[in-house]
């Protein structure tokens, strides 16, 4: 008995330790983005690595995400005689849901990870050191440009998730199941309104932040030599992948 | 002036610095020795401000940088060159942009000023021609090289040197040694040289500072540290396996 609660008081505060740790770690990234100078070629150098890794793997799983979507809406909605309705179904449940969380997590197992491989490699092979010696902020230099980059492409990537998809569904839909082209569209635009596509942008803008965050942490703090780089990548790809999904559904009910 | 004064450093339980006092005087340079793992990198970093001391303080100039809020230790830090153990070059840049990078970040001194310098300090270390190479494309020695025209570029007061010359052939040691020599000759700057290149250092260095067990146990001249009593000295200046510092346990 005394075992266990010794245990468990131990986890605890370990727990609480790394929470701590990696708060104030998000607080002083978050300070240093508004802090200048701002190092805009770092900044291109991530929106870059951003988008170039993550365009194509997002162009393939929106186009089959709505492809997907196309089949099993019809098959749902036909049992209602509502087969009309595909095209607004798709559009809505990509651009409130689908799309952004899709994206964040394609993002993050493309780029992400490579993120925190680099960042990683960078603390071992003592390159942050040497910008700390040099009297450099590697916050500045390293993590600000991500999130930075991260905020600007998550809502991007998404819309392009966003508008493959919808033209995926098009593709099964209205090619293969036979819909209308006029009424796939033109009821799209009855039923989509501005506040899905802000609930949309709200979702991608927060993963981008997080995303960006959780990979550039756990690889400024990673262990020891290739092992402990791979192990951080691993870390990275699952807590991202989870806090995802977790802070979906939690700004889904809130902003419902 | 660097002086450490009773400096302390354990990570976890393992005690690697136990109470260093060692004071470097202001354009000299001095060679600190010791064995693989004994803590000279760790010892060196704490000039930096990489690491803090769990006890004791570091000194630079009369200030002491263990308390110095983040700004202030970036002043001192402004006025200091690394070289790494490892290069710790930029990956992401070719040798031209590692080597400019301070100067870009750190100076005013417009484009042109700059590939003028980078270009003399690449020629200075023998590597004319390399600048569009990356890191990954050197070899260990080039990276070596590049490290130490990166540390040099500043003309910083302070040049801390981590094994400049570990794993180079004989002959590219003969010249790294000659131009800290010839660097420190023109910028008079105060280094401070992890090195095991026993006897060819001592053409270099004014002084040497043996670590052992934590603690500097012996400093001086290199004439005076050729006929030094201190068994572990002896045993580091001769390589000997029967002395205070354990070998490699053979029969495990
Ligand atoms: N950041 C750290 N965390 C934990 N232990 C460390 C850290 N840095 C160094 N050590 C430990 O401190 C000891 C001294 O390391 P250090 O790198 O200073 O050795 P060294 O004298 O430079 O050796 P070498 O000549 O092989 O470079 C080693 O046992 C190392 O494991
Ligand atoms: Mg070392």
């Amino acid at each position: 008995m005394e075992k266990l609660l010794r245990f468990l008081g131990s986890w605890a505060i370990s727990t609480l330790k790394k929470m701590g740790h990696m708060t104030i770690f998000f607080a002083n990234a978050i300070y240093f983005v508004f802090a200048p100078p701002f190092k805009f070629n770092l900044l291109l150098r991530q929106i870059r690595f951003f988008g170039n890794k993550s365009m194509l793997v997002i162009l393939l799983t929106g186009s089959f995400t709505g492809m997907v979507l196309a089949l099993q809406l019809y098959y749902i909605l036909r049992k209602f005689g509502s087969e009309a309705l595909l095209g607004p179904g798709i559009a809505l449940s990509l651009i409130r849901e689908l799309g952004p969380v899709l994206t964040a997590l394609m993002v993050t197992g493309r780029a992400g990870s490579a993120l925190t491989a680099e960042i990683g490699m960078m603390r071992i092979s003592e390159q942050i050191d040497a910008l700390t010696a040099m009297a450099l902020n590697p916050m500045r230099y390293l993590i600000v440009p991500n999130i930075v980059a991260a905020v600007i492409v998550f809502p991007l990537l998404t819309a392009m998730f966003d508008t493959i998809g919808i033209y995926g569904g098009y593709m099964v839909g209205v090619k293969l199941l036979g819909i209308s082209s006029g009424t796939y569209f033109s009821l799209m635009e009855d039923y989509v309104e501005m506040k899905d596509v802000i609930v949309g942008l709200y979702k991608s803008l927060s993963f981008g932040i997080l995303v960006s965050l959780v990979c550039s942490y756990k690889g400024f703090y990673t262990g020891y030599g290739a092992e402990g780089v791979s192990k951080s990548t691993t870390e990275a790809v699952v807590m991202s992948s989870i806090l995802i999904l977790v802070w979906d559904y939690f700004l889904g009910s809130v902003l419902l | 002036m660097i002086e450490f004064i009773d400096l302390h450093k354990s990570f976890d339980s393992q005690r690697v610095l136990n109470g260093i006092n060692l004071t470097i005087a202001d354009k000299e340079i001095i060679t600190i020795m010791g064995k693989s793992g004994g803590g000279k990198s760790v010892l060196i970093k704490h000039i930096i401000g990489l690491l803090k001391p769990d006890k004791g303080s570091v000194l630079i100039d009369g200030v002491d940088i263990t308390k110095l809020p983040p700004r202030e230790l970036d002043k001192i830090r402004e006025k200091l060159g690394v070289l790494f153990q490892g290069g710790a070059l930029f990956d992401s840049m070719n040798v031209f942009g590692n080597i400019a990078f301070p100067l870009m970040e750190k100076t005013k001194l417009n484009k042109s000023e700059i590939e003028e310098r980078v270009m003399q300090a690449l020629e200075d270390v023998g590597l004319k021609g390399m600048e569009k190479k990356y890191p990954a494309e050197l070899s260990g020695g080039m990276r070596k090289r590049v490290a130490l025209a990166r540390a040099l570029i500043t003309e910083p007061n302070i040049v801390l040197f981590d094994e400049p010359t570990t794993g180079l052939d004989p002959i590219i040691t003969s010249s790294m040694h000659r131009l800290i020599s010839a660097t420190h000759e023109k910028y008079g700057y105060t280094g401070v040289i992890i090195s095991h290149e026993v006897p060819r250092i001592f053409e270099v260095t004014d002084r040497v500072a043996m670590l052992h067990n934590g603690v500097i146990v012996e400093v001086g001249t290199p004439e005076e540290i050729k006929n030094s009593t201190d068994a572990a000295v002896r045993q580091f200046i001769t390589g000997g396996i029967g002395g205070p510092i354990e070998a490699l346990n053979m029969t495990q």
